[in-house]
């Protein structure tokens, strides 16, 4: 269980994240969405103790981080894979985790089986490793100490398709184990696919949050025609939202009104569906257009 | 054995019930001991490459250094004395090198990351460090005052003459000493700049730019002159290496060392334990 109640960071006069509250239960894996710069990062920064929050908590099984007796035991944590040193092995860096935190020895050669890492790959410097391999070695760090929970920031990246089903299926496993993951993304598939509680973020704020469901039943219906200004018109004078996608609209509301309004302004549709995967996206986007560097450009 | 279940609940003989609810009934782990900080971070000295070579090269030079002595200096020269003073010269280099490395590894190796992770006490991870640069130190020029007394040895017999064992076991405590106070200047400076290029720089800085520059004020203004044991650290350090230090040069080491390295250590720790790790 992770909880974080108000949070708020600032940097001079501007602030990274903005009053942020949301929990990750166990059993649960929780996707944390928001464009580059959201914030994402500063709050689990926040969460772990490396960096200090203005005010507001965050506390991890109702604990904050640091008052944790051996932290890496209840929290694994990955917020960099490439924060490691790159003149030591893959192996060295999962022995220290494995010192550090008093586990048998036993435990480095299980992780990185765990992680498929061979022993030729354990036995190479860091630097010589691609991002996905770092990747998988910031994972085993993550898992060694058998915590309860983890923390996972952009695990995905640099990882091949394979490495993200992988990573995928590994959180699945662990969530339904009882453990309770929090994993950040900027890409929306990824936390679609995995996630069952969703909170985005953008400009610091959280701009919406609850199960995936919830969150996907909230992105209403899209309609397609030929007729786009006509259909416009005719939606905007029944009082509902309508925004615009490629030959057609995303509107707040749903399939059946959608149809009674074209059919009364006497429209031809060519596609009347309830948004799927994809209103996601667009909620996505729209929550988070004002802060993203390049606008509403999709 | 990516196909395996993993096992995310703890597993703790103590308190089976946290298999269903971990978040309810917590199992108490014990906090991690100081012992176990200091020997990991003993380790992290040691597991890298350029971490191994630096450390070699404290042998690598002493044997240079002595070496050199047996080649160049003359037969009247062969003390121990010339031995020590030539091993403490590369000493004082590396030594400094190594702590601010141990120190500064953790920022631009960004390794901090996960260390500060693991210990959320920071203070404990510096005091561990510490710990081990003072200990890696005082082995160091322990191996560097061997290998001296062995050219002492080697060169004697070679030139024929006896061995003169000319300092005695007071004066090399104090070099120790002085070593140890110059790789803590060197702790100190990568504590307060967490930078391995600044703390380096800022440290041969301090050695031997700022030594010089103190020397040429103490020479031209007298008032400077009488202050400067008491404020110039370097300078109040060479006391150490002309027999017993008196009283009051001790307090002048006393006084130089809470400006030059209790001071900027509090600072230092101070930001390291409120600064945001990246």
């Amino acid at each position: 269980m992770i909880t974080v109640e108000h949070l708020t960071r600032t940097y001079g006069s501007h602030t990274a994240v903005d009053d942020v509250s949301f929990t990750a239960r166990p059993g649960r894996v929780t996707g944390f969405l928001g464009p580059n710069g959201a914030g994402k990062s500063t709050t689990m920064r926040v969460l772990v103790g490396l960096t200090p929050a203005t005010s507001g908590t965050a506390t991890v099984h109702g604990v904050r981080f640091r008052d944790l007796p051996n932290p890496g035991r209840e929290v694994g944590v990955l917020l960099d894979a490439s924060a490691q040193h790159a003149g030591r092995t893959g192996r060295e860096v999962l022995t220290i985790a494995q010192r550090t935190l008093g586990l048998p020895a036993d435990r480095v050669d299980a992780m990185l089986e765990r992680v498929s890492l061979t022993r030729t790959e354990a036995d190479r410097r860091v630097r010589n490793y691609s991002l996905g391999m770092r990747q998988r070695l910031g994972i085993a760090v993550a898992l060694i100490g058998e915590p309860a929970s983890l923390v996972l920031d952009e695990p995905a990246n640099g990882l091949d398709p394979a490495g993200i089903r992988w990573m995928r299926d590994l959180l699945r496993e662990y969530a339904d184990g009882g453990g309770t993951v929090l994993l950040s993304s900027h890409l929306l598939h990824e936390i679609e696919v995995v996630a069952d509680d969703i909170v985005v973020i953008g400009g610091g704020r959280i701009v919406a949050s609850g199960t995936k469901a919830e969150l996907l039943a909230g992105s209403g219906t899209v309609v397609r025609t030929r007729d786009l200004a006509a259909l416009g018109a005719a939606l905007a004078a029944a009082g509902v939202e309508a925004h615009p996608l490629d030959g057609g609209y995303r509107v707040d509301a749903d399939a059946e009104q959608v149809g009674r309004v074209a059919l009364a302004a006497g429209v031809a549709l060519s596609e009347l569906r309830a948004a799927d995967g994809a209103g996601l996206e667009e909620m996505f986007l729209e929550l988070t257009a004002e802060t993203q560097r390049e606008g509403v450009a999709a | 054995m990516s196909t395996t279940t993993p096992t995310p609940v703890p597993t703790s003989t103590s308190a089976p019930g946290a298999h269903d609810a971990p978040s309810a009934a917590r199992p108490a782990y014990p906090p991690i001991p100081f012992a176990r900080v200091v020997s990991v971070e003993l380790r992290k000295m040691f597991d890298t490459r350029s971490g191994l070579w630096l450390l070699a090269s404290i042998g690598f030079l002493s044997l240079l250094a002595t070496a050199a002595v047996i080649a160049f200096a003359p037969d009247s020269e062969l003390t121990y004395e010339t031995f020590a003073s030539a091993v403490g010269i590369p000493m004082s280099v590396v030594l400094p090198v190594i702590a601010i490395l141990s120190v500064t590894s953790e920022w631009s190796q960004r390794t901090g990351l996960a260390t500060f992770t693991f210990v959320p006490q920071r203070g404990r991870v510096i005091s561990a460090k510490l710990v081990c640069a003072v200990a890696v130190g005082v082995v160091s020029i322990a191996v560097a005052a061997a290998v001296g007394a062995l050219g002492n040895l080697v060169g004697s017999a070679i030139a024929g003459v006896d061995a003169t064992w000319d300092v005695s076991v007071t004066e090399l405590g104090l070099i120790v000493l002085a070593n140890v106070l110059g790789l803590l200047v060197g702790f100190m400076l990568g504590v307060l700049l967490r930078s391995s290029p600044a703390a380096i720089v800022a440290y041969f800085v301090y050695g031997f730019v700022l030594a010089g520059l103190t020397a040429l004020l103490a020479a031209s203004q007298p008032w400077f002159a009488d202050l400067q044991p008491w404020v110039d650290f370097n300078f109040s350090q060479t006391s150490l290496y002309d027999g017993v230090p008196s009283a009051e040069q001790w307090a002048q080491l006393g006084t130089s060392g809470l400006l030059w390295l209790v001071l900027p250590l509090a600072v230092g720790l101070r930001m390291v334990v409120r600064s945001e790790v990246k």
